[in-house]
């Protein structure tokens, strides 16, 4: 399932990092479709907060969801240095708001250390793990088990397919 | 041998399926007491194709299959072996186990093995009979390869297949042998004693298969009583509609000749980039109106060219997704042939409008539902032989299959002549599911309640229907493809299920309103009017508003606040109000303002998202920005305990 601790062993992995209000995270840029500036979305009705709305991308139908909303990490401003990260998960796309963009790292198994209990706005099952990227601490995020989580409720589960 | 073989499988595999249902459908056709040489050697050379082509790949199980069925047919299209139904049985049997054969070698599944022993066994002992019973010509027949099939035969050559590749099995010199053995079939037919066979006495039928050759689990259900078990057993229901068989063959060569495989992923991206290309050129068309002058002007007429053509291309490209009904149609003979003869019961399948083309991926979907409502209609529908007599009826019910085009909708009926739906113990299961009913409530919403989960009046539960799941799965099922499906029943004349689909999934004739902030799509299917209420004719009852109109209370529905629309008109009088009618029930609801009809593609939400109530799809406007397309039936739905209480109040 997870892809990214499978093949990790000791070659180099690169993950895409971002910043979500000042907390540095990253996450496998095998997962990562295209970025792109914030626009306007079209609303969904019942949604949750998080869930900004849905837009077209060239002619997909795609959900953005705000992770600062979700997460309640720094204040939802959407201004042109917001960025949208398209990811591509499980044959969806889904597309995360966030702070700003800023690096490709890479990183072997050994510098991954294992994810803090606490104190992470992201619960530690959604976390991979944390790694120091020059003298800043960079937070992996499993990006596929948060996407497909529950919790975000993005991905109708199965046994609620009938409702209605 | 740098080739990989295994780059063929698909094609072997699409064309073994191919095969198969061929025989499947010739069989069907196929009229025992005088074989069309023809047809009997379209079934051969089906058959000799797929072990050809078995051979060559190594799919042993399908060779050795093939091979003994390729005996039998051949002894039957020499005529040294008289067909009868229980041979044309054995025939449809082998050509299920292919179909489950073929499946284990695609999906690289583990074989039936047992299964293929008896198969293989029950055609030798066929063969074995033949060879007994006819002492004339007992010589093994040995399969002449008359140069028919895709592949070279026997000797496997896996070479010779490519310099061998001219598909001669359509040329006309290969009616020469046929011709010759025209000449000897005559004796064989005399022989006989069928020929009833189309006739309503099929009493010389009747005592032949009562024989019993075990292809068929004997049932509790064939009645004891001489009468009802001559006439009930008295197999091939004549499914066939008449001067079918022709225009059939015809058809098919003429199609055969023109048309060609394509993966259906590239035609649904092709009529994807297509939507695409139709919202490009309304956006281009509304940056035109901007441009001013000469210029504009030319460049208006170009565009007013390209939105011409792209309409075209449209058009063209969703027709490529549309085919005849037949592909669902076609398998009903055999599936109203088995049911019926396991039955005891004589049913006539009718088949009407199998030419109406329908989306590609309708046809995929209607296959369980339409299976499960003719099995129905033939398991409760139908009353028994000796109940049908009794009723005065023929004895041999008949089940209609109709597709017809009724303005944008396709129309598929199933009707039968059999007993109809019982109201009584309709509402009494209902009672006894604590479901909410009076005995003052209308036929059609009792009819309704059939379509409630774990629902079956069946009086037994027999292998073939009654647990009560299917109903409710059927009408989620159309559903899911955006259709809808009414009862119409009447104690001892008969039920008729009719299903509404719409002719495409791709595409939705709406109107484009605005609410609030947002713009919406109505699909037109579903608006009766818009009008500007007065004062006069709104009512309030607690917080909800009714409005009079057309001499009736329409209620109100306010979608800006189910959809949580901000800044939305929230008066009445102020904006406009769009009567809708759904399946379900009729209402209005209020927009700010209508802002014009189009056509729009339909995209699917639950795709990278998931279902929103009252809302069934999305569409991209003419600026790139995605609008909902507004679902009547769920709306209704979901305001539905409110509208129900107004209703009583």
């Amino acid at each position: 399932m997870n892809t990214a601790e499978q093949t990790m062993a000791n070659e180099q992995r690169e993950y895409l990092s971002f910043v979500l209000s000042d907390e540095h995270y990253a996450l496998d840029i095998t997962c990562v479709k295209e970025i792109r500036g914030y626009e306007p979305v079209t609303k969904i009705a019942n949604a949750p907060g998080f869930i900004k709305g849905v837009l077209n991308l060239r002619g997909d139908i795609v959900p953005i969801i705000d992770l600062r909303i979700k997460f309640n990490v720094g204040e939802a401003v959407y201004n042109e240095f917001t960025i949208v990260i398209m990811l591509s998960v499980f044959d969806r796309i889904v597309g995360i708001v966030v702070d700003g963009v800023s690096d490709v790292i890479r990183l072997t198994d050994d510098d991954v250390r294992p994810p803090p209990e606490f104190g992470v706005a992201f619960d530690s099952r959604y976390l991979q793990g944390l790694a120091s990227v020059d003298d800043n601490m960079v937070i992996l995020v499993n990006i596929e088990s948060l996407i497909s989580s529950e919790e975000l409720g993005l991905f109708e589960s199965q046994n609620d397919g009938g409702e209605m | 041998m740098s080739i990989d073989i295994e780059q063929f499988h698909a094609v072997f595999f699409d064309e073994s399926q191919e095969h198969l249902d061929d025989m499947e459908q010739l069989l069907m056709e196929l009229n025992v007491d005088d074989p069309d040489l023809e047809q009997l050697n379209s079934i051969f050379r089906a058959a000799h194709s797929i072990k050809g082509g078995s051979g060559i790949f190594g799919f042993d199980a399908l060779t050795g299959l093939t091979h003994v069925m390729e005996n039998l047919l051949d002894k039957a299209r020499k005529s040294t072996i008289k067909l009868d139904v229980s041979t044309v049985d054995l025939f449809l049997e082998t050509v299920d186990l292919l179909k489950v054969i073929l499946d284990a070698y695609k999906a690289q599944g583990e074989l039936p093995e047992a299964d293929i022993q008896t198969g293989i066994a029950a055609l030798e002992t066929a063969l074995a009979a033949s060879d007994g019973a006819t002492t004339i010509a007992s010589e093994p027949a040995p399969v002449v390869d008359e140069g028919f099939g895709f592949f070279d035969d026997d000797d496997d050559e896996p070479g010779a297949e490519l310099s061998d590749a001219q598909p001669v099995s359509d040329s006309p010199g290969q009616t020469e042998p046929t011709a010759e053995q025209h000449a000897s079939s005559p004796p064989s037919a005399e022989e006989d004693g069928f020929g009833f066979y189309d006739d309503d006495l099929a009493l010389p039928v009747a005592s032949d298969t009562a024989k019993p050759y075990g292809f068929y689990k004997p049932i509790e259900q064939i009645q004891a009583d001489v009468k009802g078990a001559k006439d009930g057993s008295a197999p091939p229901p004549v499914v066939k509609k008449p001067g079918q068989k022709q225009p059939e063959t015809t058809s098919r060569a003429s199609k055969e000749a023109s048309s060609i495989r394509v993966d259906t992923q590239k035609i649904d991206a092709m009529v994807n980039l297509v939507g695409e290309l139709v919202i490009t050129q309304s956006m281009l068309s509304m940056i035109s109106e901007e441009v001013t002058g000469t210029v504009g002007q030319k460049l208006q007429t170009a565009i007013g060219e390209l939105e011409r053509n792209t309409r075209e291309i449209q058009e063209s490209a969703m027709s490529m997704r549309m085919l005849p009904i037949n592909m669902t149609f076609n398998r009903f003979p055999r599936v109203v042939r088995d049911l019926s003869t396991k039955l005891g019961k004589k049913v006539n399948l009718v088949i009407e409008g199998g030419a109406t083309e329908i989306d590609k991926s309708m046809i995929e979907k209607l296959v369980d539902p339409l299976t499960h409502l003719v099995r129905n209609s033939i398991d409760h529908g139908i009353e028994k032989t000796a109940d049908r007599l009794a009723a005065g009826k023929n004895e041999t019910g008949t089940v209609i299959l109709r597709a017809e085009q009724k303005g944008g909708n396709i129309v598929i009926s199933i009707i039968d002549d059999g007993a109809g739906l019982s109201r009584d113990r309709i509402l009494a299961k209902a009672r006894e599911n604590n479901l909410p009913v009076n005995d003052e409530m209308p036929d059609k919403e009792v009819w309704k309640l059939i379509f409630q989960a774990g629902f079956s009046t069946a009086a037994e539960v027999t292998d073939v229907s009654g647990r009560g799941v299917g109903m409710d799965v059927v009408r989620r099922n159309i559903e899911a493809i955006g259709g809808r499906i009414d009862i119409d029943s009447k104690k001892g004349n008969g039920s008729a299920f009719s299903i509404q689909l719409p002719l495409t999934l791709a595409i939705v004739d709406g109107i484009s309103v605005a609410i609030g902030d947002q713009i919406f799509v109505v699909p037109l299917v579903n608006i009766i009017e818009s009008i500007q209420p007065s004062r006069e004719q709104l009512k309030s009852i607690g917080n909800d508003t009714l409005l009079w109109i057309r001499e009736q209370y329409w209620p109100l529905v306010a979608v800006h606040k189910m959809m949580e629309v901000d800044n939305a008109i929230d008066r009445p009088t102020e904006g406009i109000v769009v009567l809708l009618e759904s399946s379900k029930r009729r209402y209005g609801i209020l927009v700010d303002s209508l802002l014009g009809q189009q056509q729009v593609v339909i995209k699917s939400l639950e795709h990278h998202y998931k279902k929103v109530p009252g809302i069934s799809g999305a569409t991209i406007m003419g600026d790139g920005r995605v609008a909902m397309i507004l679902d009547a039936d769920s709306i209704a739905e979901q305001c539905r305990p409110i509208v129900e209480e107004e209703m009583l109040a």
